[in-house]
C-alpha cells in the first residue's frame, strides 16, 4: 500500500531546502573554498559572503548592528551559547527562570543548571498552550540572571508575548537578561528586537529551508557573553572554529527568502492549516485542537485523537505518503509522551494520540485536500482497533455525529 | 523511523482477530490508557482446553497492534496449558524480531496472556501492595521487574526500559531500578558460578577469613568437594577433635562463605 506520493506536513521538524538555496551554495564547496580567516583573495572573497551574510541576519533578527549577530551550528548550540554564555560572564546571580514548554536545547539545558547549583523556576501554561505571564513575573527577583523564554512552540506553534514578557522582566530586574528561542516563529513571523528589551535570540536554518547544521544567536551590544567553544578568534573570539560558510551563505539567502515570504505565510499558509484543521475536526469526531485557535504561527496544528495512539495514525499517514509527526510517547524513543502537551493538560485520552501538521510555503491546496480525504479513513481504521469502544461511541454521541 | 520487519508492518497493516468475543471464556487485560498502550485479550476455549477463537483489542503503536495480532494466531488451535508456556520472546520471535525499545510490547502481549488464562481457570490477578511497585509512571512492580530481567536476560537499566517501560517515563525510579538489576545479576552470576570457578573463590575465602581464625587454635579446614552450593570441608588439626565444632563450622565457616559468596551455601562436614 505504500504510495509514491510525498505529502511533507513536518515543516516543524525540519524543511525542505530551497533550490535557489542549493544552487547558491555549491560554488563555497569546491570553487571558492578558502578559509575566510586567510590572506588571500580565496580567504578575501568568503570574509566578506561572510559579512554580507551577516548584515543579511541583522535586517532578519531586526537588529541594530551586524556585530550583535553570531554564526553557529544549530539552534541548539545558540541556545547553549546564550544561555551559558551569560550565566559564565556573571556568576554574581543565581536564579534562572524558563518555561515548563521549552524545546528540549533550553529545558534539559535547565535541568543540567539545577544539578551545577542554579535554582530553577519553570513556569506553567494553561490549556490553550499560552504562557502563565503573572506566574513568571512574579518569579522575578533581584537574584535572577535569566529568563529564557521560546518564541513559538515547536509542537503547538502557539506564540508567547516575548516582548512584553521581557519588558516586564526588565521592570522587576533591569540586569536580568532575557533569551529568545525563536526557531520556531523565525520565517514565519517578523522578527524585530530593536526597540525591545530581548537582550538574546537564537534561530536555525534548516527551520527556514536552509540546511541543517547551520544557525544564528542575536545577542544586543549591551549584553556580555562568554565564549561556549573555546579556540580561534572567530565570531569575534565568541564562536571558535573555521566558518562554515556555505551554509551560512545559504542560510542568508533562506532568511531573505523567507522573510519575502511572511506576507504569503500569514495569508496562504494560514488559510491552508486553517483548512486543514477545520476540515479534520469537523469530520473525525474523535479530533480535538490541542491549543488556542487563535495565538498561533500560521503554519501549525496540533490535533488529538482520543483513544487511539499517534506511531499507529502516523505510519498509517506514512503509507499514504503523508509526513507529519506526534507527541506520542511511542515515537519520541523515550516513554513519555509530550511534555508540552503534559503541561497543558491535554487529558490521557488524547495525549498519545495527538499529531501535528505543520505546513510550509511549499504546501499545496492539492496537498491538503488530499489530507482531509485519507485522514478520516485512516482514524476509522486505528479507532477500530482501540479497546475503548464504549468509550467511543459515547464520544461520538455527545459530539452530536451519525 | 523505527526499523520494522516486514512481518510487524504487514501485522499493523492488516491486523488478524481484531474485536472482542461477547461469550468469551477468558479475557485478559494488560497496560492502560495513561500508560500510553493496551491491550484486551478475548479467548474461546472448548470444553478440551482448546482455544478455538481469540480476539484482541489494542490501543498502542504499530508494534503492540502488531504483537497482539500474531498472539492470536499463535494461541488459536493450542491447548490453554499450551498457551501458557508462550513467552514474549516468541512472539518478539515470531515477528521477526522487534527494535530493542519496542520489546515491551511483546512483554505486554504476554502479560495479556497471562492475565487471560488465570481468568479462565478463576485464578485471581495478584493485586500488587504499594511498596512493591518501583516505577509509579507505568506501575511496575518488583516481582514483575525481576521476572523479566531473570526470562529476557536484562542486563542494563535501558534494557530494563525497553523490555518493561519501568524507568522509562519521569525516570525518578531509576537508582531503584539500578539497585534490583544489580542485585539480580549478582544472583544470577553466582548461580552460573562453574565448578573451578567456585572452588577458586571458596578457597579465597577460606584463606582471607577462615584459615587464619582457625589456626589461632591450632585447627584449620581443607576443602574436599564443592557441589553447586553445597560445599563439603574437613576440619583438620585441634578442631578435628573439638566438641564446639559443629557451632564452629554453622556459625562461623557458613555464615563467612554466605556473607562472601551467597545465601544458599549449604556446608557439609566430611
Amino acid at each position: 500500500m505504500t504510495n509514491s506520493k510525498l505529502i511533507y506536513l513536518d515543516n516543524n521538524a525540519t524543511t525542505k531546502v530551497d533550490e535557489k538555496v542549493v544552487e547558491i551554495m555549491l560554488p563555497y564547496f569546491s570553487q571558492y573554498y578558502g578559509n575566510p580567516s586567510s590572506m588571500y583573495e580565496l580567504g578575501g572573497k568568503n570574509s566578506r559572503e561572510l559579512q554580507n551574510s551577516r548584515e543579511i541576519l541583522k535586517e532578519f533578527f531586526g537588529a541594530k548592528n551586524s556585530k550583535e549577530i553570531f554564526f553557529t551550528a544549530s539552534g541548539t548550540e545558540s541556545a547553549n551559547m546564550a544561555i551559558r554564555g551569560v550565566l559564565e560572564a556573571d556568576k554574581s546571580k543565581n536564579h534562572l527562570i524558563t518555561s515548563k514548554v521549552e524545546h528540549p536545547c533550553v529545558l534539559n539545558l535547565h535541568k543540567q543548571l539545577e544539578k551545577e547549583g542554579y535554582d530553577v523556576t519553570y513556569v506553567g501554561v494553561n490549556a490553550d498552550g499560552e504562557i502563565n505571564k503573572e506566574e513568571l513575573y512574579n518569579a522575578v527577583n533581584e537574584k535572577t540572571a535569566l529568563v529564557s523564554c521560546m518564541y513559538a512552540n515547536n509542537e503547538t506553534g502557539v506564540i508567547f508575548p516575548v516582548e512584553e514578557i521581557a519588558q516586564v522582566v526588565k521592570s522587576k530586574n533591569k540586569s536580568t537578561k532575557v533569551f529568545v528561542d525563536a526557531v520556531q516563529a523565525a520565517g514565519k513571523i517578523k522578527l524585530d528586537v530593536k526597540n525591545t528589551d530581548i537582550d538574546m535570540m537564537g534561530i536555525s536554518g534548516h527551520k527556514f529551508h536552509a540546511p541543517k547544521g547551520v544557525g544564528a544567536l542575536y545577542v544586543n551590544s549591551s549584553t556580555l557573553i562568554s565564549p561556549l567553544i573555546i579556540g580561534g578568534h572567530q565570531e569575534r573570539g565568541k564562536r571558535a572554529g573555521t566558518e562554515n560558510v556555505p551554509s551560512i551563505v545559504g542560510m542568508a539567502l533562506a532568511a531573505q527568502m523567507a522573510n519575502d515570504a511572511l506576507d504569503y505565510e500569514i495569508t496562504t499558509v494560514k488559510r491552508l492549516r486553517d483548512k486543514l484543521e477545520t476540515g479534520l475536526l469537523s469530520k473525525i469526531y474523535n479530533a480535538r485542537l490541542n491549543s488556542s485557535a487563535y495565538n498561533r504561527v500560521p503554519n501549525t496544528t496540533n490535533i488529538g485523537f482520543e483513544y487511539v495512539e499517534g506511531e499507529l495514525i502516523l505510519l498509517n499517514l506514512n503509507d499514504y505518503g503523508i509526513c507529519a509527526s506526534s507527541g506520542s510517547a511511542c515515537t519520541s524513543g523515550s516513554l513519555d509522551p509530550s511534555h508540552v502537551l503534559k503541561a497543558m493538560g491535554v487529558p490521557f485520552t488524547a495525549l498519545h494520540g495527538s499529531i501535528r501538521f505543520s505546513l510550509s510555503r511549499y504546501t499545496t491546496e492539492e496537498e491538503i485536500d488530499y489530507t482531509i480525504e485519507k485522514m478520516p479513513a485512516i482514524i476509522e481504521k486505528v479507532t477500530s482497533i482501540s479497546p475503548f469502544q464504549k468509550e467511543l461511541k459515547e464520544l461520538k454521541q455527545r459530539k452530536g455525529f451519525n | 523511523m523505527w526499523n520494522y520487519t516486514e512481518t510487524v508492518m504487514e501485522h499493523y497493516r492488516n491486523p488478524r482477530n481484531v474485536g472482542s468475543i461477547d461469550d468469551a471464556d477468558a479475557v485478559g487485560e494488560a497496560g492502560s490508557l495513561s500508560c500510553g498502550d493496551m491491550l484486551k485479550l478475548y479467548l474461546k476455549v472448548d470444553k478440551n482446553g482448546i482455544i478455538t477463537d481469540a480476539k484482541f483489542q489494542t490501543f498502542g503503536c504499530g508494534s503492540a497492534v502488531a504483537s497482539s495480532s500474531i498472539l492470536t494466531e499463535m494461541v488459536i488451535g493450542k491447548h490453554i496449558d499450551d498457551a501458557k508456556k508462550i513467552t514474549n520472546k516468541q512472539i518478539a520471535e515470531a515477528l521477526g524480531g522487534l527494535p530493542p525499545e519496542k520489546m515491551h510490547c511483546s512483554v505486554m502481549g504476554h502479560e495479556a496472556l497471562e492475565a487471560a488464562i488465570a481468568d479462565y481457570y478463576g485464578l485471581e490477578i495478584p493485586v500488587h501492595s504499594e511498596e512493591e511497585i518501583v516505577c509509579r509512571c507505568f506501575d511496575v512492580t518488583k516481582s514483575f521487574l525481576e521476572d523479566e530481567i531473570k526470562n529476557n536476560n536484562l542486563k542494563t537499566i535501558e534494557d530494563v526500559i525497553n523490555y518493561t517501560k519501568a524507568g522509562g517515563g519521569c525516570g525518578r525510579c531509576k537508582g531503584k531500578i539500578k539497585e534490583i538489576l544489580e542485585e539480580n545479576l549478582k544472583k544470577q552470576q553466582e548461580t552460573q558460578l562453574t565448578k573451578t570457578q567456585m572452588i577458586i573463590k571458596v578457597n579465597n575465602v577460606i584463606e582471607k577469613h577462615i584459615s587464619a581464625e582457625l589456626r589461632k587454635d591450632g585447627g584449620d579446614i581443607e576443602l574436599i568437594d564443592v557441589d553447586g552450593n553445597k560445599i563439603k570441608v574437613k576440619l583438620t588439626g585441634r578442631c578435628q577433635a573439638c566438641n564446639r565444632s559443629q557451632i564452629t563450622l554453622t556459625h562461623f565457616v557458613e555464615a563467612t562463605l554466605k556473607q562472601h559468596i551467597n545465601d544458599e551455601i549449604e556446608i557439609i562436614q566430611v
